[in-house]
């Protein structure tokens, strides 16, 4: 029995991954394997979902290309790790991928407890309700003893919650295991209501059979920013995902998309020469190639652009840019100055 | 004498009828008989009417989500675009052919192992030496100029497959030696093998594979990572192996005392006495329960979804929650899935049946 165990144990090490230095910086573990590793939802229609082909597409897919464009000059050099909520932490933290781009709260004791660290805001989300119109009801604070489809697991059943203690309400949850049951549960009628975060229930309501006879009720009842994430006390790389997703918002903001960045190149603008590595040498200072913002929009576009084309108006989801837009435009997406 | 006498003058038992379904009286004897038989007639035949109309009649065989969405039968066109992705998940789209070649390879090795004709050492040596390493590469590349696809871009059906049939094939052996073990006469091995089976036994398989996901790797020193399908393999071998363990047990305890006696008696040592004699019978007992336990065990590794592998039930998941057919696709997603698990359930169950009736041996 030993040795059958220590064949199995001898099998295990030598088809383990090559060890790395400890001391390497995650930048240089990445540029060594040649590819980013990054983790993602499996099947998140709009943020990271597989295509036809099995190739990653939605706006968290998007964030990881544009980390990798900021490294390598190639926003396919990613191979995509579909993480759950179960495991999404710990594959960070034991380095099993660099960043992690997968709809995920930026919360305190997230930040401060987990080993990891979280990056700028890249999609504000919240939770809501989505009701039926013929239900009658336009706000949240008139349900009352309503049934609520929801999924476990999660802070959604604790927000809820919070949200009907603090009025008073009344209200019964019904949790299902997979969002394919509750979305069937709350169409069959078995709930009054169905509660998720808004840029979720967007995705629910597009596969009802009449989208036009649900409405999703005006409270948001939590905050929801979501971000990348990263292990914590390597400063550089922190900077690197941090600068590449301001990167995106900064191009929106500059009126740089990915039709155009090759004229820009040789914009008068100060700002726009210094984000596309025409002029100074950022990209130096956070040890990328001086392209790096170039590479950054010529392979995902900017912000918006991520944005329409994965969940906005365009889409199955139809997200309008709320408070996703930019800060100019009445909305909280705001990067630091690019000098 | 007159024992023997009795059953030679003993009439000559009927010849069993042709027959498949036995004689039509049995079915139709009684009223009561003809009622009942009647009813699930007409039952089965409003199954199979409804599931016709829903397969074909109504069905829809090309367009889009929107056609689907309309129409009330199955959405063909769903199965189509989607098939390749189910199947293999992940791994790069231009060498998918590498996959498929190890699936059929898979099957093919599989297919020709199961005839006796060709069991032997060499067989064995075989799949260990040439078959397995073979798989790996065709799935891993790296050399011979193929394009190295990392693990966690391995999913689908391969990744089901290996999960399975590696797991269970090396559990196997395992398992044998954890038994031999727990019916040792030395009672620190004894012990050994009572502490191994009854823990892992007493865990639930979900647990094994987050020990060895979540908790492992934090107890590992910094930067040396094993491969997470490699631990969730391990993971699954190692309980397959507890189980095996405890119906092989119950074979030996089949096999009369007598028989060791009588091979120590005639010289064999303990492991020729097991090998040739003990073994062979209760091996050849245990063979339904081992089935069964090997088909639950197929089906069990759907449960590595919870540790983030994206097995064959997880890709057909991730298919049906695809915008363009969400929420209109969602039977005919899990109807592919039960179709493939029944298929490959259903042909170790037909095999099982085939084994039993090729060791049946007429002494009794």
């Amino acid at each position: 029995m030993k040795q059958a165990l220590l064949s199995i144990c001898a099998a295990a090490l030598g088809l383990a991954a090559a060890g790395s230095a400890s001391a390497a910086t995650t930048l240089e573990t990445v540029k060594a394997r040649g590819k980013l590793v990054c983790g993602v939802s499996l099947a998140t229609p709009g943020f990271a979902a597989p295509d036809d082909k099995g190739r990653m597409q939605g706006f968290d897919a998007d964030i990881c290309r544009s980390i990798a464009a900021a490294v390598f000059g190639d926003g396919d050099k990613v191979e995509f790790v579909p993480t759950n909520i179960n495991t999404r932490f710990q594959a960070l933290q034991s380095g099993e991928i660099d960043v992690l781009s997968r709809q995920t709260t930026h919360t305190f004791s997230r930040d401060a407890s987990l080993g990891l660290d979280f990056g700028p805001t890249v999609f504000y989300d919240g939770q809501g309700l989505m009701v039926p119109k013929s239900l009658g009801v336009s706000s949240a604070k008139e349900l009352t003893e309503a049934a609520i489809c929801t999924l476990p697991g999660t802070t959604t059943a604790q927000n809820i919650s919070d949200f009907f203690r603090a009025i008073n309400g009344k209200f019964e949850l019904v949790v299902f295991e997979s969002p394919d049951e509750n979305r069937a549960a709350f169409y069959s009628g078995r709930c009054e209501a169905i509660t998720s975060d808004r840029s979720d229930l967007a995705s629910i309501r597009a596969v009802a059979n009449n989208p036009a006879d649900y409405i999703v009720l005006p409270e948001t009842i939590s905050k929801e920013p979501l971000a990348p994430a990263f292990r914590q006390n390597d400063s550089q790389w922190g900077d690197i995902v941090s600068w590449s997703v301001w990167m995106l918002m900064a191009a929106e903001e500059k009126g740089i998309t990915q039709a155009n960045v090759d004229e820009k190149l040789k914009s008068e603008d100060p700002d726009v020469q210094r984000m596309l590595g025409a002029t100074e040498e950022l990209g130096k200072m956070l040890g990328l190639d001086n392209k790096w913002g170039y590479n950054v929009i010529k392979s995902v576009g900017n912000y918006g652009e991520v944005f329409e084309r994965n969940v906005g108006e365009g889409t199955k989801l139809g997200l309008t840019r709320g408070p996703n837009a930019l800060w100019n435009a009445g909305g909280l997406i705001y990067s630091p100055p690019i000098r | 004498m007159a024992d023997v006498q009795m059953l030679v003058l003993a009439p000559p038992q009927p010849a069993p009828t042709a027959q498949r379904f036995g004689k039509l009286s049995a079915y139709f004897g009684t009223p009561g008989n003809t009622i009942i038989s009647m009813l699930s007639i007409a039952g089965m035949f409003f199954i199979a009417k409804l599931a016709f109309g829903w397969l074909v009649i109504d069905a829809v065989f090309s367009g889009a989500g929107e056609a689907c969405k309309a129409a009330s039968g199955a959405c063909w066109p769903f199965v189509v675009q989607k098939l390749r992705y189910m199947v293999f998940g992940f791994y790069p789209y231009e060498e998918q052919w590498r996959p498929l070649l190890a699936l059929l390879l898979l099957f093919s090795v599989c297919g020709v192992s199961m005839v006796p004709r060709f069991w032997s050492r060499n067989l064995l040596l075989v799949w260990i030496v040439v078959i397995l390493p073979v798989l790996y590469i065709l799935m891993a590349g790296g050399v011979f100029g193929l394009t190295p696809v990392a693990t966690t871009s391995w999913g689908g059906l391969p990744l089901s497959f290996m999960l399975s049939f590696v797991g269970l094939t090396l559990a196997l052996p395992l398992g044998i030696v954890l038994a031999l073990a727990r019916a040792s006469n030395l009672p620190a091995i004894r012990v050994l093998a009572v502490g191994f089976i009854e823990i892992v036994r007493g865990v639930p398989l979900i647990s094994i594979l987050f020990m060895a996901t979540v908790m492992l790797p934090l107890f590992m020193p910094d930067g040396v990572t094993i491969d997470k399908l490699v631990r969730a393999q391990v993971a699954i071998i190692l309980f397959a192996s507890a189980y095996i363990a405890e119906i092989v047990r119950g074979g030996l305890q089949d096999v009369p005392a007598g028989q060791v006696e009588a091979g120590k008696s005639l010289g064999l040592h303990y492991w020729q006495v097991m090998r040739k004699i003990v073994l062979p019978q209760a091996l050849k007992k245990v063979i339904p329960p081992m089935v069964g336990l090997f088909i639950g065990f197929f089906q069990d590794t759907t449960l590595v979804t919870i540790v983030g592998l994206v097995d064959f039930l997880d890709t057909v998941r991730a298919a049906i929650r695809d915008p363009e057919w969400q929420g209109i696709a969602v039977l005919e997603g899990y109807l592919v899935a039960a179709a493939v698990y029944f298929t490959f359930s259903a042909l170790m169950g037909a095999y099982s049946r085939f084994l039993e009736r090729y060791f049946r041996t007429t002494h009794a």
